[in-house]
């Protein structure tokens, strides 16, 4: 086990280090610079600020500075917010998509995890109908058109909420009813399909067989061969849900994470870029690692390669 | 998800019900101003950001040599009391009060100006707005490092309250451009105690730090989530302010600060959607204001690329659209339709040629082009930068060119920097463009398709034209710049590279408690001004 | 060993006959839900495919027709759905949208199903390195910038409605590789898998006959989950300058406009999310029905 997760983190760092060379072409390939502007600045003073963050130097050149100072730690400042840095920028904006993250993801798998698992047991019955018809109207209503309307509702007719902010506790309810809304749509479809999956197989015949009653055998047995699909989609969803969406912080207007992954690829603000592309790929590839473990408790005939 | 809703039943009841004070209504009761701002600033140093919601919040913490009036915007005395000028116009003496002091205590003295705009015009700084100050001698020189020695540059502190400025000639909108952010003068201690004075990473303008002159100051800065200031006790005229505190809130969609006014989280919104322009005017017209501003909608003509090359072309494309239905029935913000590039009275100037529509002419001209009832015309592109209000723009020219010259354009969207870049290497056919003049003179738009100009991006180029622009900027005879300007405003529409749209408003939904928040041109709010009447509401 | 992994092993023994397929066509055509969902998709194909002849024959205006003068109006005897602020009629923008998100959603989500169960078999069934490695690059496709990847996609390639597929299908594998792989990995323990190692059969017919039709399930809700969330992925790349150009439509596009102008013209949301609601609806049942019609276990049910 402990060879298996040290090994996974050996392997991050060429994941990393492609990435980084990957996003540092990538992003230098596309058109227009971070100062761009549809004010055009005069070509001398162009030519200073791009002297100034070094753009001036050969590209090569200046993609081993940015690797050398990646190895530091130092994700470089901000072209866009001149005053702060890359570093400063995530430190104060991580922890509240950290938060909205956790309370969606509580959201998602409680709803999720208890409608798939109704649905399953209760196959091609009204109550599998219903839940399976709310899952789909979840998946068809995104959260652009699920936030304006829950705002709508609660905040503005019934006045519960406010309409937008992140200052009282109140406030979170519904960011992460939106957020959380959508992905438990995702994880009730795949546990119910995981589920019926397992259902059908020998062992849980054997468990009826014996005289096993459905709650034992599903909590006993079947979840642990069901879930597989969930686990395996909640590595990336759960890395995706804890750096933050850029549409419910948008439509919240909430100060966290998730705008800047959007916002910096738009403002070309390489530095920026860079910075949140290696944050999400470690919660990426942690997240990954965790889900492959816990698909090897959940199936121990399974070993850790 | 029926749990979903039980859930946030249950929350609900948690959260206990019942009506609220909203913000606004606290606010109105303590002078605290809820405003939109629209966007994360980018800096707050006034010297190296360049957008209008940065200059928003820096009216507020600074306080240039002029400031402007709450109405009209137009020059009054700020930290200047007064100033004379030379008969020739060229030289400026402002006499500064003695009263004024920085948020720190220390007095703002004539030396501080002249540091301040040596800081402007350092050539390693790379101020974006460094052409502001070059009426004055020497600071475009100075700012391109073809001198060095500041001493050089036409501005001199005689005493401690006495400021010199020389310019090289006369400049009557010398003044209203001393009410732009890049006329502020700015703590140069704090500065360097906070790290280089051309370094743009400097931590000055944090809250913690911070130093400032104006009427108001920093206290809180929290990146996406508000900036708040409060009224400076230090400030010389702070008996007449009247607002405790403002908050400057960055919400960045249009629909969540609409959503924030209607919840009364926000006392004003910084635009509106037009189907919620529609709605307000109709049903709340209280609560909205639309007004004027100094700037236009248009659309930049390729002159290089075949047909759009044959002036005959454009004037055809130009005179075959109704700009009434597209204010009224697309854009739907109280739009004037724009016959010309200059927003009409600007400074006093409203252009005499105007582009007529008349779509028989239009298609006379496309026929003798070689284009008889558009045959033969080649599909041409309509670039835009992707944004609902300006796709529907276009798909509306799209549709009026197609039957009114029965030829056939396609639609293409870039996003934003791809599209300037497209823009800046004139690889388009006819691209959409918008224009906000930066002070109040008609230079501030004519010069933008001088031959050199970096905004012209058309390919056009036009040495009579260039002619009328730099006499215009030379003289300081006012009736004469303006009959220059006439001039060259007939010939840019005569040839046409541009097709001007309409001229842009300001809509904006704001609680009839706000006083003292009167519309203009620049949009610029002197918060000095602004109070808050309960009652009003 | 139970009998029934035996059962099961002879079962997928047996060649995909024609008998197999019109069984599994019986079977389907006793699921009442999954023919009413087949039954609404060849309905809503057949109508947006045909949208030139039913806007030009029955309803009389086509998709980019504006009527300024009138602007949005709610629905009326003339223009059924109503129109949107330029007074285009809203049917005619459904049908004609309907027919790019069709093609786009049913096109890129098989492009994806497709990357996604081979990548994702292989990576389970061999193991090992060649698993790690596999797996480490689906970390990195996972996390390179996706705007940043589409503006070049845009300004290298054009706009090119095949290009659409390529960006969505490029991202939209990789959670499908993931899940594949991990059904694999658990399915090869099991009895049965052993069992015909046990006999001898050559690895590829093991993963070809033996695991992959366990893997239906899964592979069936995970691809008709993908199909919303493409039709809506269009939406995001049309604002990028990628895909559908105005003056034409898709669900993905009206929907988005929609909302933004929800309270004034509610119409304008509400019929475009009610099409690609139904739409995905019937093609969630006709998913649930195919897994049973294909599955050889159920079928003895």
């Amino acid at each position: 086990m402990l060879r298996f997760i040290i090994r996974r983190i050996l392997e991050t760092i060429p994941v990393l280090f492609i990435l980084a060379t990957a996003t540092f072409f990538m992003m230098r390939l596309a058109p227009g610079g971070p100062f761009t502007s549809e004010k055009q600045a005069s070509p001398a003073i162009r030519e200073r600020m791009n002297a100034h963050y070094g753009l001036d130097k050969p590209l090569f050149q200046q993609y081993l500075l940015q690797m050398k100072h990646l190895l530091q730690g130092n994700l470089g400042p901000s072209f866009k917010y001149p005053g702060h840095t890359v570093n400063e920028i995530i430190r104060d904006s991580f922890p509240v998509s950290l938060e909205l993250g956790v309370e969606s993801l509580a959201v998602a798998l409680v709803f999720g995890l208890v409608a798939g698992m109704i649905a399953a047991v209760k196959r091609n019955t009204a109550w599998d109908h219903v839940l399976m018809s709310l899952a789909m109207i979840g998946l068809c209503v995104p959260t652009f058109v699920m936030g304006p309307l829950l705002i709508s509702g609660f905040a503005l007719h019934l006045d519960w909420f406010n309409a937008a902010g992140w200052f009282f506790p109140r406030d979170r309810v519904l960011p992460a009813l939106t957020l959380g809304a959508y992905y438990a749509a995702y994880i009730a479809r795949l546990s119910r399909g995981g589920l019926l999956e397992v259902l059908h197989q020998d062992f849980i015949r054997t468990a009826q067989a014996k005289g096993a009653g459905p709650s034992r055998v599903l909590f006993k047995h079947a979840l642990r061969g069901g879930l597989l699909p969930v686990v395996s989609f909640l590595g990336p969803a759960i890395a995706g849900l804890l750096t933050g969406s850029f549409v419910v912080e948008t439509i919240f207007g909430i100060p966290g994470l998730g705008r800047y992954f959007v916002t910096a690829a738009f403002n070309r603000d390489y530095f920026m870029i860079m910075g949140s592309v290696l944050f999400y790929a470690v919660f990426v590839v942690a997240l990954n690692l965790l889900a492959d473990i816990v698909l090897v408790w959940m199936n121990p005939r399974l070993r850790l390669e | 998800m029926p749990g979903l809703l039980a859930l946030a039943l249950c929350l609900l009841i948690l959260c206990g019900c019942g009506k609220r004070e909203t913000l606004v209504e606290i606010g109105d009761r303590t002078q605290e101003l809820f405003l939109s701002n629209a966007d994360e600033p980018s800096g707050l140093d006034p010297q190296t950001s360049i957008g209008n919601i940065e200059a928003n919040i820096q009216l507020a913490l600074f306080e240039g040599l002029v400031t402007g009036d709450p109405k009209q915007n137009m020059p009054r005395p700020g930290v200047a009391e007064s100033w004379d000028i030379s008969p020739d116009g060229k030289i400026y003496t402002f006499h500064l009060r003695h009263n004024a002091l920085w948020s720190n205590g220390d007095p703002v003295t004539a030396d501080d100006f002249v540091q301040s705009y040596r800081r402007m015009l350092m050539p390693s700084l790379a101020a974006q707005y460094s052409y502001m100050l070059y009426p004055v001698t020497n600071a475009e020189a100075y700012n391109l490092g073809k001198i060095t020695n500041f001493d050089q540059v036409g501005f001199k502190a005689l005493d401690d309250f006495t400021l010199r400025v020389t310019l090289h000639s006369p400049t009557p909108y010398l003044l209203s451009m001393m009410i732009h952010q890049s006329w502020y003068p700015v703590p140069i201690k704090t500065i360097e105690k906070y790290g280089a004075l051309d370094d743009e990473a400097n931590t000055w303008t944090r809250p913690e730090h911070f130093v400032g002159n104006g009427p108001f100051v920093l206290k809180e800065w929290r990146m996406n989530s508000h900036i708040l200031v409060a009224k400076s006790p230090t400030y010389w005229d702070a008996a007449h302010v009247r607002l405790n505190k403002i908050y400057f809130d960055p919400t960045s969609s249009y629909d969540t600060e609409e959503r924030m006014f209607r919840s009364g989280q926000l006392h004003d919104t910084f635009q509106a959607s037009p189907s919620k322009i529609a709605y307000y005017e109709k049903y709340k017209p209280k609560l909205i204001v639309i007004s004027p501003e100094l700037a236009t909608y248009y659309y930049k003509f390729n002159v290089l690329r075949p047909p759009l090359n044959d002036k005959r072309v454009r004037e055809a494309l130009a005179m075959s659209i109704d700009r009434h239905a597209i204010t009224e029935t697309v854009s739907r913000g109280g739009e004037l339709p724009a016959g010309c590039l200059t927003p009409p009275d600007t400074a006093g100037y409203t252009s005499k040629t105007q582009i007529r529509e008349d779509i028989p002419a239009a298609r006379k001209l496309l026929a003798e082009a070689g284009y008889p009832g558009g045959k033969g015309f080649p599909t041409i592109e309509l670039l835009f930068n992707t944004l609902q209000s300006h796709k529907a723009i276009a798909e509306a020219l799209q549709e009026m060119w197609r039957k009114n010259l029965n030829i056939d354009v396609r639609l293409h969207n870039e996003e934003w920097k791809v599209y300037l870049d497209t823009m800046h290497h004139t690889n388009y056919d006819i691209g959409r463009a918008g224009w906000i003049g930066d002070y109040q003179d008609p230079s501030t738009f004519l010069d933008c398709f001088t031959t050199d100009s970096g905004n012209n991006e058309t390919g056009w180029s036009n040495l009579e034209y260039d002619k009328l622009c730099k006499a215009a900027s030379d003289t300081g005879d006012q009736s004469k710049r303006f009959a220059d300007f006439q001039k060259a405003e007939a010939i840019l529409m005569d040839e046409m590279p541009i097709i001007p749209i309409y001229f842009y408003t300001l809509p904006r939904m704001i609680r009839p408690s706000v006083k003292g928040f009167y519309p203009n041109l620049l949009d610029q709010h002197n918060y000095k001004y602004v109070y808050l009447d309960p009652k009003g509401d | 060993m139970p009998e029934t992994s035996l059962q099961s092993i002879a079962a997928a023994e047996t060649e995909p006959s024609a008998s197999f397929w019109s069984d599994a066509w019986r079977r389907l055509r006793k699921h009442k839900l999954a023919m009413f969902g087949l039954g609404v998709v060849i309905v809503l194909s057949v109508l947006c495919f045909s949208q030139s002849l039913i806007s030009r024959y029955i309803l009389g205006f086509n998709y980019e027709q504006q009527n300024l003068a009138l602007g949005a109006a709610p629905p009326s005897r003339l223009h059924w759905l109503g129109t949107d602020p330029l007074g285009r009629d809203l049917l005619a923008r459904l049908l004609y949208g309907g027919m790019i998100s069709l093609s786009v959603g049913l096109a890129a989500t098989f492009v994806s199903l497709v990357i996604g169960v081979i990548y994702g078999a292989i990576s389970g069934f061999v193991g090992g390195n060649l698993d790690a490695a596999m797996m480490r690059i689906v970390d990195i496709l996972y996390a390179l910038p996706f705007t940043i990847f589409v503006i070049l996609l845009m300004v290298f390639f054009g706009q090119n409605i095949i290009l659409l597929f390529v960006a969505i299908g490029a991202i939209e594998w990789l959670t499908m590789a993931r899940i594949v792989r991990g059904q694999v990995m658990s399915i090869k323990q099991q009895e049965f898998v052993e069992a015909a190692r046990a006999l001898g059969l050559r690895k590829r017919r093991i993963l070809l006959r033996h695991i992959l039709p366990n893997l239906l399930g899964p592979i069936i809700v995970y691809a008709t989950l993908t199909v919303p969330e493409v039709m809506l992925l269009e939406a995001f790349l049309s604002f990028l300058g990628l895909g559908v150009q105005p003056p034409q439509s898709s669900w993905g596009v009206l929907i988005k406009e929609g909302a933004e102008m929800m309270e004034e013209y509610p119409w304008l949301l509400i019929y475009p999310a009610i099409v690609m609601a139904l739409t995905l609806f019937s093609l969630n049942f006709l998913g649930d029905g195919l897994r049973d019609a294909l599955d050889v276990r159920t079928s003895k049910d």
